[in-house]
């Protein structure tokens, strides 16, 4: 009945493959740059000690968290659709990298979750620390984890591509936090977000200087291509006028930039891969994908549903915009 | 796996070597003897067991809950009643506390088929593949983003859009099983794939998604599971309503939720007995290895039914078989019911095979599960009868039953799945992938054991956490309608205490 409906030795178009490669960075993409800002609020959280302050930032996380850690399944959900091999050597290989990582958001997740259920200093200042201690080992350990799948087992760039996430959490989330709260705070939350800025953009290019000096997974001449190049310098500009703008008081230009870091990061990782998929073992993205049955298959019934999810996205940020109020969390 | 001959040897010599260098390795080399590991086959089977055990919990406490929220948030919206308003603020917090802790352990779901199962994943992935994402980017995101609007957006949406978010929230629970379902579904009765070579490894090809969807067990399995969430939530808000009422018999809100939840029983306990029989013949016809291990069935022939079953010795308990049982049994009814209708059906025993589940925990949870099925029905009907004289709230002794049985429904669910999983072994896709040809080669039984011990540890946190949280919601409420604390029955732990004062 299907054979009629979905072609089935053929892919809808010739570059299915490579949109599904797309798509499964997308997600991923998605996933940084909106938790990442989740994660960014609970490191910059750990430099309150105003239980007013810390409700307020609780409050910006409250509502949307959630919904944003959901993109961490879809990148790994579709990574299994469309890629199996990928998504079953990237976990594999990484097993105690990938395991800490769900590990970490399991505490991220449930420390401000349990610390409004009681009202006792000793009860918070554990729960603040899950929460605290979850938002630095999830970007340390996924972006470790994804120094592993572009770099293998080269200590010092993936010991890199984890602390970059980390700088460029705190970017976005001293951002959203500023668009979302009064001046003197925001003022307060620009300081940190332009320092760590700055070590993002250092921590990019010493990373990248490794790669090309060591030549690790021959990823060197990837490196010195000209997209590669661009998105670097386009890094730098957009860091840089972010940080200008931020001086400025210029919140939500500030925020407008700040999350096209993540992005453009993202956009480096895609070009670092292509057209292999798994460099570790020099898999390439048209080895590793589904037979056209499945990928169509998928496209057919994933893709509107994908349109769908984003417009409610929007939904939720437009229900919860403008300044944070209300006092605290109630998730 | 790419690599071939001699290169592929010295890379993994390679990599072994590196492997050694980590600490827990390390570890297990200097203190030999003092740490001993499990292998990492037995590690994983036991890691996903128990966090897929923690994690549905979770996910049937969202299915079953649905059809409250909505009911509450419909009446509060449109009839302004304080009670409705009451038991909605209440079970809509229960829910989102149930969906964090959902989401938190759902995540290592997503990830262990990789982390572990690699094989697995890689074998069964055009199949498997779609449905989870499916299930994440159509069921999981709509729960999520609806919550948030559910919880925080009260004041901040319409009306009709309030109700809407709590609908869509239901439906997204009722989804998100679907998806998953159908992958489970399809490793009891796999269908519409063939076997193809792909970068040198057997994998499924998927030839028919419509064949490979709707496999025979997807309705089965679909239909007990939903039941099953809904009694279990029928038992637990049955079981907070009858202690809150039993503390303040005149707690309006409280005795409208003790009916509704005990009505929701009536209707769905005896059905799932039912249910579940056809399941069993179904079973019998498309697993019958599973299904004489549930029967504890070794010698192929005629089969009695044992409607009940005792161990004559403590072996009983590890080795369940005719002989060391007492059991009150129906003579050929086993054949009778597995054919629908031949007394003297064969039904194929245990024996015929090479390799079989463990017979015990497969046949005694069965047992467990059933026979607890049997307690929901007496106790819905206890509860039908005390509602049509009009004192469902004055019997003590059903309201401190309910409270009793107020875990039980999950003990059902849970000891149902053991009975699916672990009756499918030795295989994970039925008759095409043993488990052991789906373990992770590249892990090692240290950081299998590691990672156990650390799921293990947190989840038990987790658990008596979230009976806190429980705890907590009812105290506060007992308090804002005026109880006085300690006043008879004790709470002093995660769990009531059901104390014999009063």
């Amino acid at each position: 009945m299907t054979d009629t409906l979905l072609p089935v030795d053929a892919y809808l178009v010739e570059s299915l493959p490579e949109i599904w490669f797309g798509a499964v960075l997308f997600a991923l993409g998605m996933y940084v740059v909106l938790d990442g800002f989740d994660f960014g609020i609970g490191m910059l959280y750990a430099t309150r000690t105003d239980e007013r302050e810390r409700e307020t930032f609780l409050a910006a996380f409250g509502p949307v968290w959630d919904a944003n850690e959901v993109w961490v399944v879809a990148f790994g959900t579709m990574l299994l659709a469309a890629f199996p091999r990928v998504y079953s050597r990237l976990l594999a290989d990484n097993y105690l990298l990938a395991l800490g990582f769900v590990v970490a958001l399991v505490f991220r997740g449930l420390g401000p979750e349990l610390r409004e259920q009681r009202d006792d200093e000793r009860w918070k200042r554990y729960t603040d620390y899950a929460f605290i201690g979850g938002s630095v080992f999830a970007p340390l350990l996924l972006g470790m984890l994804a120094g592993r799948w572009l770099f293998g087992e080269a200590t010092l760039p993936v010991a890199l591509t984890g602390v970059g996430l980390v700088a460029v959490s705190i970017v976005t989330g001293a951002a959203f936090l500023a668009a979302k709260t009064e001046p003197g705070l925001a003022s307060e939350l620009r300081a940190y977000g332009i320092g760590a800025t700055v070590a993002y953009l250092g921590g990019v290019v010493v990373l990248l200087g490794t790669v090309v000096l060591t030549d690790v997974g021959g990823a060197a001449d990837a490196v010195l291509s000209l997209p590669v190049a661009a998105v670097v310098a386009l890094s730098v500009a957009v860091g840089l006028s972010g940080s200008v703008l931020a001086r400025r008081g210029r919140y939500r230009a500030w925020l407008a930039s700040a999350l096209s870091l993540p992005t453009l990061l993202t956009i480096l990782v895609a070009i670092l891969l292509y057209p292999t998929i798994y460099p570790p073992t020099g898999l390439l993205i048209r080895e590793a994908v589904v037979s056209p049955l499945a990928l169509n298959l998928v496209t057919v019934l994933g893709f509107p549903v994908l349109l769908l999810v984003l417009w409610y996205f929007k939904f939720l940020y437009g229900v919860f915009s403008g300044p944070i109020e209300g006092e605290g969390y109630e998730g | 796996m790419l690599q071939s001959g001699n290169r592929g040897a010295t890379h993994k010599l390679l990599c072994r070597s590196v492997r050694s260098m980590s600490p827990i390795t390390l570890l297990g080399a200097i203190v030999p003897g003092l740490v001993t590991f499990l292998s990492p086959e037995l590690a994983s089977r036991m890691q996903f067991g128990w966090t897929i055990s923690v994690h549905i919990i979770f996910a049937s406490l969202s299915i079953g809950l649905a059809p409250f929220i909505i009911y509450f948030t419909w009446k509060d919206v449109r009839t302004n009643e304080r009670r409705y308003a009451r038991l909605r603020s209440f079970w809509v917090k229960v829910f989102a506390a149930g969906f964090v802790m959902g989401t938190v352990t759902g995540i290592p779901m997503s990830f262990q088929f990789g982390t572990n199962f690699p094989q697995f994943a890689e074998v069964a992935g055009e199949l498997i593949g779609g449905p989870l994402a499916f299930e994440a980017k159509m069921a999981f995101f709509l729960e999520a983003v609806f919550l948030g609007v559910l919880l925080y957006g009260r004041d901040r949406v319409k009306d009709r859009t309030y109700i809407i978010s709590s609908v869509l929230v239901g439906f997204g629970a009722w989804l998100s099983g679907f998806w998953i379902l159908i992958v489970n579904a399809w490793m009891q009765t796999p269908r519409g794939y063939e076997m193809v070579t792909r970068n040198g490894m057997e994998i499924a090809k998927l030839t028919d998604p419509f064949a490979a969807f709707f496999t025979p067990r997807m309705p089965w399995m679909y239909v007990h599971m939903m039941n099953a969430s809904v009694i279990s939530v029928a038992l637990l808000v049955a079981g907070v309503s009858a202690y809150i009422v039993w503390k303040k018999p005149d707690a309006e809100a409280w005795n409208t939720a003790l009916k509704l939840a005990v009505v929701l029983l009536i209707a769905s306990a005896p059905f799932q007995a039912i249910h579940g029989d056809a399941y069993g013949r179904h079973v019998e016809d498309t697993q019958p290895q599973k299904f004489a291990a549930m029967e504890a069935h070794y010698e192929t022939g005629q089969a009695d039914l044992h409607l009940l079953a005792f161990p004559k010795s403590p072996e009983a308990l590890t080795d369940p078989r005719a002989e060391n049982l007492v059991t009150v049994s129906l003579p050929a009814v086993g054949s009778f019911l597995a054919s629908g209708g031949d007394f003297d059906a064969e039904v194929i025993g245990l024996n015929e095979y090479e390799e079989n589940p463990p017979v015990a925990l497969v046949f005694w949870s069965f047992r467990f599960m059933v026979g607890l099925g049997f307690l929901f029905i007496g106790l819905a009907l206890w509860g039908g009868f005390l509602m049509y004289r009009g004192r469902l709230a004055d019997s003590t002794r059903y309201l401190k039953a309910m409270i009793a049985a107020s875990p039980f429904g999950y003990a059902a669910l849970l000891t149902g799945w053991y009975v699916t999983e672990i009756g499918r072994q030795p295989w994970v896709i039925q008759g095409e992938l043993k488990t052991s040809e789906a373990v992770s080669s590249t892990l090692t039984g240290a950081e299998a054991t590691l990672t156990l011990v650390a799921f293990v540890v947190l989840y038990v946190g987790l658990m008596l956490t979230a009976l806190y949280i429980l705890k907590w919601l009812v105290r506060e409420e007992l308090r804002s309608l005026g109880v006085r604390e300690s006043s008879g029955g004790r709470w002093h732990g995660p769990i009531p205490w059901v104390s014999s004062d009063d």
